[in-house]
């Protein structure tokens, strides 16, 4: 049997990267689908508003765990064979979309009437309203809550694993099945999701000073 | 697509789908009160503790926040086995989800704690009030009431995520259809089955909080305000 050593450390640093990427992936794809939530969530369609928040109801009550599951089995027998990486990436995304397109909506409404009052008087439509005056604003309000969920998307990535995609938490795993040191090696993976973690936590707090102060 | 749905495996398999929702409650619920109590005492300690302490406490906060729950049940289940102290699952699953929960807890009652305005306390001073009741009455409860939507929406996310615990093999609902589905091979429905009645729990809670809360904030339902 071989001794946790710093071959193992450089694994688990390796598969760090994966952690990574399937974090941007879920960031860029839960953004995208956010933006599209919060803009139906303060849509003037009844429609939209319902779709929104049925969405988001759905996919806020139930755990990440069985997304990925429905993503990964359930598609896989219906035809679709998934690779995990995509599954992982697909569950991912539609569940930081919904909680990207609840923060977002909340920063959008944030913004005073006024604003709403003001561009209608100076005769923007409804979309030169967003662009030129809502949004910009909405943006700036945004920026601490999104780095402080970025946190939670990196955590959630370790889900990955159950569906055997080789990221940190799976890699953790693998060593500690060749090596059998559980407390060191998931103390190890613990504190490489630290380093990756904390960071985003202290940037999101002093962007919320910083931004309170401006305001 | 040619793909047929097919229920049937709930004809004799839903017992199996309520007991492990009753795991899953049972293991929630213990959880979110001892996760609660630890939460708060960490709170108190963190606000009102000496300097040492409350490092300690911010230290515990920071590393728990910023780790996956994954990772933290892996360290509890096989990492303390490995010391020589072997628990169940069910053990395992459940000081996981309070020293996780209760980090969370910490920080929501924090918040609420510090939201208390300094005269309150004063005036309770004046009044001739012990330090633990004022903690208690003045402090506490209104930080909770403050907080009470924070900290209810951290509970049902905490339920949700108790679905992690399968991973250890604890037999809650996660892993049942776990066991369902690699017995029927009808992935697709078994999942469906389960998000539907996570759904139902995630409603339920709310609704049980939402009734601890009338039951606990006298005055807010004697006078309909808000704090």
């Amino acid at each position: 049997m071989t001794q946790f050593n710093s071959f193992h450390l450089l694994y688990l640093v390796e598969a760090a990267r994966w952690t990574i990427l399937l974090s941007l992936i879920a960031f860029a794809g839960g953004a995208v689908l956010g933006m599209v939530l919060a803009l139906g969530r303060v849509s003037q369609w009844r429609a939209a508003r319902a779709l929104a928040v049925g969405y988001i109801q759905l996919v806020q009550g139930t755990p990440l765990l069985i997304l990925l599951f429905l993503a990964y089995f359930g598609l896989g027998i219906v035809g679709a064979k998934l690779e995990p990486v995509v599954a992982a990436g697909l569950a991912l995304t539609l569940y930081s979309g919904a909680f990207l397109g609840e923060i977002w909506r909340g920063c959008i409404q944030s913004v005073p009437r006024t604003q709403w009052e003001a561009s209608d008087c100076l005769g923007l439509d409804r979309l030169q309203q967003y662009v030129w005056v809502i949004l910009p604003q909405a943006a700036r309000i945004a920026v601490p809550p999104t780095v402080g969920f970025m946190v939670q998307i990196v955590k959630n990535t370790s889900l990955a694993s159950i569906i055997g995609f080789i990221e940190l938490a799976r890699a953790g795993q693998i060593v500690n099945n060749s090596t059998f040191q559980p407390f060191l090696v998931f103390v190890c993976v613990a504190a490489i999701y630290f380093v990756l973690c904390y960071p985003l936590s202290v940037a999101s707090r002093h962007l919320e000073r910083k931004l309170h102060v401006a305001r | 697509m040619s793909y047929q749905f097919d229920f049937s495996f709930l004809a004799d398999k839903w017992p199996a789908f309520v007991d492990g929702a009753l795991l899953t409650i049972r293991l929630t619920v213990v959880s979110i009160l001892l996760g609660f109590a630890l939460g708060t005492a960490c709170a108190v300690a963190r606000v009102y503790g000496h300097p040492l302490l409350r490092r300690l406490v911010g230290a515990y906060v920071e590393v728990i926040r910023n780790t996956p729950l994954l990772v933290q049940i892996f360290i509890v289940y096989f990492g303390i086995a490995t010391i020589g102290l072997k628990l169940d699952a069910e053990t395992s699953a459940v000081i996981a989800l309070v020293i996780n929960v209760g980090a969370y807890t910490t920080e929501i009652m924090r918040a609420g704690i510090e939201s208390i305005p300094r005269t309150q306390i004063e005036a309770a001073d004046c009044l001739g009030l012990r330090r633990l009741q004022v903690i208690l009455h003045i402090v506490l409860l209104p930080a909770m009431e403050r907080v009470y939507p924070a900290l209810s929406s951290q509970f049902v996310l905490l339920m949700l995520a108790s679905s992690i615990t399968s991973q250890i093999s604890a037999e809650e609902l996660t892993a049942i259809a776990n066991v369902v589905q690699s017995d029927t091979y009808r992935s697709f429905e078994v999942y469906i089955v389960v998000a539907i009645v996570y759904l139902l729990l995630s409603l339920l809670y709310r609704v049980g909080f939402w009734l601890v809360g009338l039951a606990l904030f006298v005055r807010r339902r004697r006078l309909g305000t808000a704090l």
